[in-house]
């Protein structure tokens, strides 16, 4: 399986995602820069953290107009695997491939901690290698990662078991504890904790590690005969 | 042509308005002399910056002489960008600390924030990437609404650019004193990690070669900040804040990345920050280090403004620019780099072997100095130097051991005083994991982060504790060294070189003088024995509110090597029954001590004594003995002595506690802040083979009680539940920033 990184300008979390799918997962992976016209070549797209165009205007406002986006929702549209971290799930929402906003954190401070996390719902691509229930331990680092939506909103995402991650412990107040949701169809979660952080004991948890299994081993199970 | 208002050379001299920009009489004439006649604006402002302590150190030079700066392991030592050491298999480690003092007392979270964007461009400038950055911070009592701001927004600017420039905050230590109240100390530092083969030099090579402008544009903001640096913060110091500079970590974010690519191109010759002094330091540094001159048309030069001086131009400290050298011929390929990321790449002058800085701006040539006059031919003062009186009065003091009622309490205070508190509430707004390679997180002796594609790590602190060096510099500096080490050993590492910043009063008074010229004494005489050479660094004087001096401040950054993953080590107790050790004897000593603080609100006497090489001596076995695999934790005896490391060694877990022995006066024992002091822990198989490495009393076990119990003579002195000293250390801070006045 072979993945694309997208590197806009001020992503910095790009190359610990390079790094976790290439040296801790074992898979293909290529940093794609954000002026990129295609995609095709790639089975699944990562939206790395950071803070593309220097969170000017608003989070990920600015990043969801490079050209690379348009193939993004091309890929999203195709069913491929899109999964958006930190400032990536930011730029999913401006660009409408999720639904809802984000505010700052409830204490207005930027806060890194590794955090707790449910699993809410393991019946997704990005989950199956979970437990349904399971409780993980994953960092988050961010200013802007209290996640918001309307009423109705909320009753799709709980209808449609589309909260696929929520906080133990919410550390920035976002509705209903809310730290990952996917799309109606399941191809595209955008998430505030950061999994790419969490593959490796040595810096404290390899909790992350099976979400991306979880992308392997259902592409396989769908696209590669006698897997 | 623009019309403007610049005196001209005969009314600079008349009316001496040279002194405005902080040069003295003696020196205007030396500059007269120099020239061969009244230099313009424009040359004046050159020189007053060049000359400034911030650039020339004329004041602190012949103090900065006694470092040792060499070692079998130093590839670059004191000036260039920073300094560099070998770790082996071809790399290396660049870091150098740097202050920002003056322009985050007047705009905290800007003064901060800039101060984190130029250590990081220092560091790569020389090639290298940037992979975790430190802090030293100093402030006055938190009871004081001024200082709860400075705080708060010096820790905002700190976690803005950080984190916004993906570098890792991963360390720091903060101490609170009064004497810091008006004049914060903002000390930022920056880790590097390079191949010996993209080492870069600021140097100006290459006759004909240009000379290319990259990064920001430039602004009128910070013009004479390198001036403003070097007097002391008066009442009037706020209609300095157009000299404080506004900082842009996303822009710095695309000039590190440009700046990394462009150091693989065999089209660069030089690079340097545009740090202090700006345009002017760079361009006459670059070509005085290469021995060459340079000529630049300041009307190429990309301004944010319109109707720029020359003499702006040249004084701005706008951030994020960086000047280079490239071969001739190569700017077009250059150009398509940068713009790669929407940066601009501007050639603006060439290289000239007539060793001048020359400056043209709209046709005319507005400067025309010699670069070896600006940037090595500033003076050298040998200033007065005198021991203040209170020095002998507190050397006459007997050690006296405080009189204590309750042992408890007295720790639960300790704990609560936020010097010693959790400085977790500042931490947790620093992303200290991005790019994840940091294996220990701030909140142990040191943060430790891997190199990855090795079995290496790379160990990293700041250190000072200020009261011992105010009591008896001599010492005190000699303390800071020690300590740094011992947190880099604690840590599982050998310390390789250290990076200081001298942070000290006005030097025009000879007592400050003197304890500048002590606290260097202790500070050499530690880095000789310990092996650590000072590989570059930073000078803050005139730190004075209202005519009192700060006290004074040399913070040590130190950064050890860990040949082996496997060694990495923390502070934090890990298994019930495990054997608690002491390393180190324990004397009456609360000069300048946490608890004598606590107690009388002031401190005084002897700083505790050191002896370094009996210092050495101890690090060396316990890092032997952590390096055999026999040590579970180990942590650094400092601020509040046994009590506050025993406490501490347990704030990791929910469940462990401790039971301790103790010999002697109970209040000595627990709160003495004797130095070369280590707390280890210590599984029971190996208790033969650690006792035989190391020489250490054994004092008690970890158990799994979630109480920290101490006795003496078989009886309970001392005994608290984890959960409540936690809460009083974890709570501290935040409750002193939520109180209101």
């Amino acid at each position: 399986m072979k993945f694309a990184v997208i590197v806009f300008p001020g992503s910095n979390c790009d190359v610990d995602m390079f790094h976790a799918i290439g040296d801790e997962l074992g898979e293909e992976v290529e940093y794609v820069w954000h002026d990129s016209e295609s995609l095709a070549e790639y089975d699944g797209i990562l939206l790395p953290g950071g803070f593309s165009y220097g969170d000017y205007l608003r989070t990920g406002a600015i990043a969801r107009f490079s050209k690379v986006m348009k193939e993004v929702v091309k890929a999203a549209e195709a069913g491929k695997p899109v999964l958006g971290v930190c400032n990536g799930f930011q730029i999913l929402l401006e660009a409408g491939l999720l639904p809802g906003a984000m505010r700052r954190n409830e204490s207005l401070s930027f806060i890194c901690k590794p955090v707790e996390l449910e699993v809410e719902n393991n019946r997704t691509i990005f989950t199956a290698e979970y437990e349904q229930g399971q409780t993980i331990t994953i960092p988050v680092a961010h200013g802007e990662g209290n996640y918001y939506c309307d009423e109705e909103t909320l009753a799709q995402l709980k209808d449609n078991n589309q909260i696929v991650f929520t906080y133990q412990e919410n550390p920035n107040g976002s509705l209903a504890n809310i730290a990952g949701i996917t799309n109606e169809k399941g191809n595209v979660l955008g998430m505030m904790p950061h999994p790419e952080r969490a593959v490796d004991e040595l810096l404290g948890s390899a909790d992350g590690l099976k979400l991306f299994q979880s992308i392997v081993k259902t592409w396989r199970e769908a696209h590669v005969v006698n897997a | 042509m623009l019309l403007t208002l610049e005196p001209n050379p005969t009314q600079i001299k008349a009316e001496k308005l040279y002194q405005q920009m902080g040069l003295s009489d003696e020196e205007f004439t030396m500059i007269e002399t120099i020239l061969g006649r009244t230099p313009n604006y424009t040359e004046t402002g050159l020189f007053s910056v060049m000359w400034s302590e911030h650039c020339s150190y004329k004041n602190s030079k012949p103090v900065l002489k006694k470092f040792p700066t060499t070692g079998e392991r130093v590839l670059q030592g004191p000036g260039e960008g920073a300094g560099i050491v070998d770790i082996g298999d071809g790399q290396a480690v660049v870091f150098k600390i740097e202050s920002h003092n003056h322009p985050s007392a007047i705009e905290p979270y800007q003064g901060a924030a800039t101060g984190v964007g130029g250590i990081i461009r220092d560091v790569f400038s020389m090639g290298a990437r940037p992979i975790a950055l430190l802090n030293s911070l100093r402030f006055g009592e938190l009871d004081s609404a001024r200082v709860r701001y400075l705080f708060k927004e010096v820790v905002a600017g700190i976690a803005g650019y950080g984190n916004c420039i993906g570098i890792p905050t991963v360390g720091g230590e903060i101490q609170f004193d009064p004497c810091y109240e008006g004049n914060p100390l903002v000390n930022a530092m920056c880790v590097g990690l390079i191949d010996h083969n993209d080492i870069q030099k600021g140097q100006a090579h290459g006759l004909g070669n240009t000379v290319m402008y990259v990064g920001a544009k430039t602004g009128r903001d910070g013009i004479h900040g390198a001036t403003f640096a070097s007097e002391e913060l008066t009442e009037q110091s706020d209609e300095k804040r157009p000299a404080v500079q506004v900082g842009d970590p996303f822009m710095e974010k695309l000039l590190l990345e440009a700046c990394l690519e462009l150091i693989q191109s065999n089209a660069l010759v030089g690079i340097q920050d545009m740090g202090a002094a700006g345009l002017t330091s760079s361009s006459a540094e670059m070509a005085s280090k290469a021995g060459m001159g340079i000529e630049m048309n300041l009307d190429l030069v990309p301004q944010r403004e319109t109707g720029m001086t020359a003499y702006e131009m040249m004084l701005s400290e706008s951030q994020e620019r960086m000047l280079i050298v490239v071969k001739k011929g190569r700017e077009p390929e250059i150009a398509r780099l940068f713009e790669k990321y929407d940066l601009e790449a501007v050639a603006i002058g060439t290289v000239t072997d007539d060793k001048n800085l020359r400056l043209i701006h709209n046709g005319e040539t507005v400067a025309d100095v010699p670069v070896d006059a600006l940037a090595e031919d500033a003076p050298v003062y040998q200033k007065p130097s005198q021991e203040p009186s209170y020095f002998q009065e507190f050397q006459a003091m007997e050690q006296e051991i405080p009189q204590v009622d309750d042992l408890k309490e007295t720790l639960v205070k300790l704990l609560s005083q936020p010097t010693v508190a959790s400085k977790e509430w500042v931490y947790e707004q620093y992303d200290h994991m991005v790019r994840t390679n940091t294996v220990v997180s701030p909140g142990s002796d040191a943060a430790v982060l891997r190199i990855r594609g090795t079995r290496k790590a790379l160990a990293m602190t700041t250190d000072c504790n200020s009261r011992y060096v105010y009591l008896d510099p001599e010492t005190g500096g000699k303390i800071a060294v020690a300590e740094a080490a011992r947190n880099i050993i604690c840590s599982g590492a050998e310390p390789l070189a250290i990076t200081d910043n001298l942070n000290f009063g006005n030097p025009e008074k000879p007592e400050v003088f003197w304890q500048i010229e002590k606290a260097a004494d202790g500070i050499s005489e530690a880095c000789r024995v310990l092996e650590t050479p000072v590989i570059g660094g930073n000078v803050s004087l005139y730190n004075e509110t209202s005519g009192t001096a700060i006290y004074p401040t040399p913070v040590i950054g130190m950064v050890g090597l860990v040949t082996d993953i496997d060694h990495i080590t923390t502070q934090y107790f890990k298994n019930s029954g495990d054997l608690i050790y002491l390393v180190g004897e324990t004397k009456p000593e609360f000069g300048g001590s946490e608890l004598q603080k606590l107690l009388n609100g002031s401190i005084s006497g002897k700083a505790p004594e050191l002896t370094i090489e009996l210092e050495k001596e101890r690090q060396e076995q316990v890092l032997a003995a952590i390096r055999s695999g026999l040590v579970q934790s180990a942590h650094d005896l400092s601020e509040g002595g046994l009590a506050v490391a025993l406490a501490e060694c347990l704030f990791s877990s929910d469940t462990l506690g401790a039971e301790v022995s103790l010999n002697g006066n109970p209040v000595a024992a627990l709160f003495s802040e004797s130095q070369s002091r280590f707390l280890l822990s210590v599984k029971k198989e190996h208790q033969a083979e650690f006792e035989s490495l190391v020489e250490a009393a054994f004092i008690g076990e970890v158990n799994d009680s979630a109480t920290l119990r101490v006795l003496t003579n078989s009886e309970s002195i001392l005994e608290g539940s984890i959960n409540e000293l936690k809460a009083a250390w974890k709570g501290a801070i935040p409750c002193l920033l939520n109180s209101r006045d």
